[in-house]
């Protein structure tokens, strides 16, 4: 259940852009986790609700982007979609693809509030 | 002077009209420091949105590469071993400072264990006469890059000044340890024969973030259904370049090859050099 560092993580960045740029509170939190970055959005979304209270987080709508797998096939040199690490190519059915995109967990974008 | 039209009149205006000179009838204040941020920045609303585009891993990964250039000037190549519970980290770290000790410029090592709870595996290495410090990460799965700079530093391996190799034996664990970068010049995933062939599938993070599968406990296969040739196909479908090799911790087969690949591996981390340390500690105190 690494969910809940990367919850923790989530929390310092947004607590470190408020040392920066005061304000009061967090109305929306915008993550992207690409469907390759290793992540469980739901455990994910559960640790960040489980953080929340009492801190910059409380209250915040939570909306995670999953931005699909990208990969090159080594074989047939194709740009693929991948759902996961262990699909062969959907071109041409070879294993072995190297991912491109879909990797990232970041924190976008947040709406925040000041009163 | 009148003070409306600055006419010079002292009784009135040319009209004839007399000014009153007074407090100006309105009311309300305007404050412009009253939310939490206690200003107000023309164009911002109270309500605004912050772009950060910050990656979540990003403070580890900035302790993990400051680790990197901290192993690097002390000559030290670092391996973080993951694996299930019970792959047999432990008795190949065991087994690999045995058989280091017996090469020829035998190189410094030390061991950081990473378990939740007990000092027990971290007991085992030091009775191999290496150094070892036990990390308990209480309910955290996994070690992270700051959790390995400050057990790195009470080592005898950060005052030694001839480099070495440093094992970080991570928690028993083949999903979280996959995303957390140690500064380690690669990750080593050690699947035991009797955990069955299809774990690359399963836990494909782990072996798709890994340079070198070790198959351990091979001196068991006779008694086993594995397949190992289907075992590495499967962690080639995740990871094409994955090096592969069959080591027995308890037979000692296999841990010369292992041994070679650590010690080539190592040199290409190169000598140590000087370095500047930003942070206070002394070398040689643990």
């Amino acid at each position: 259940m690494h969910e809940l560092s990367l919850a923790g993580s989530v929390l310092k960045i947004v607590e470190d852009a408020a040392a920066r740029e005061p304000f009061r509170r967090v109305k929306r939190l915008q993550l992207e986790a690409g469907a390759l970055a290793g992540v469980e959005v739901q455990a994910l979304r559960f640790a960040l609700e489980a953080i929340a209270p009492g801190t910059l987080l409380a209250g915040a709508q939570i909306d995670i982007d999953e931005p699909p797998g990208r990969a090159l096939c080594t074989a047939c040199g194709q740009s693929v979609c991948i759902a996961s690490r262990v699909e062969p190519c959907p071109a041409c059915g070879a294993f072995g693809l190297r991912p491109t995109a879909g990797l990232e967990l970041k924190v976008r974008e947040l709406i925040v509030q000041d009163d | 002077m009148c003070v409306v039209c600055g006419c010079g009149s002292p009784e009135g205006h040319r009209d004839g009209t007399v000014e009153q000179v007074g407090p100006v009838a309105a009311q309300g204040d305007l404050h412009y420091g009253l939310g939490a941020a206690r200003v107000t920045v023309p164009g911002m609303t109270a309500e605004r949105a912050l772009r950060l585009e910050a990656d979540v891993l990003g403070a580890n990964d900035r302790l993990a590469a400051a680790n990197r250039a901290h192993f690097a000037a002390h000559g030290v190549a670092a391996y973080n071993l993951v694996s299930g519970p019970g792959a047999g980290k432990t008795a190949l770290l065991c087994a690999t400072i045995g058989a280091l000790r017996a090469r020829a410029q035998a190189p410094a090592v030390a061991v950081i264990e990473g378990d939740q709870q007990t000092c027990h595996d971290a007991d085992r290495i030091r009775a191999t006469g290496a150094p070892a410090i036990q990390v308990n990460t209480g309910k955290g799965c996994h070690l992270d890059a700051g959790m390995v700079a400050a057990a790195f530093g009470r080592l005898p391996l950060h005052g030694h000044g001839e480099g070495g190799l440093l094992f970080i034996e991570n928690v028993g664990n083949l999903v979280c340890p996959a995303m957390w970068d140690l500064g380690e010049r690669a990750k080593v995933a050690i699947l035991s024969v009797t955990e069955g062939e299809d774990k690359p599938l399963k836990y494909p993070d782990m072996f798709a973030a890994a340079r070198l599968l070790v198959l351990h406990k091979i001196d068991l296969l006779p008694h086993l259904d594995f397949d190992l040739a289907r075992c590495v196909a499967y962690a080639r479908r995740v990871n094409p370049g994955i090096e592969v090799l069959l080591v027995s911790a308890r037979s000692g087969q296999g841990v010369d090859a292992w041994v070679d690949w650590l010690l080539q591996d190592a040199a290409l981390a190169g000598a140590p050099h000087a370095h500047m340390h930003a942070h206070a500690h002394a070398h040689g105190t643990a």
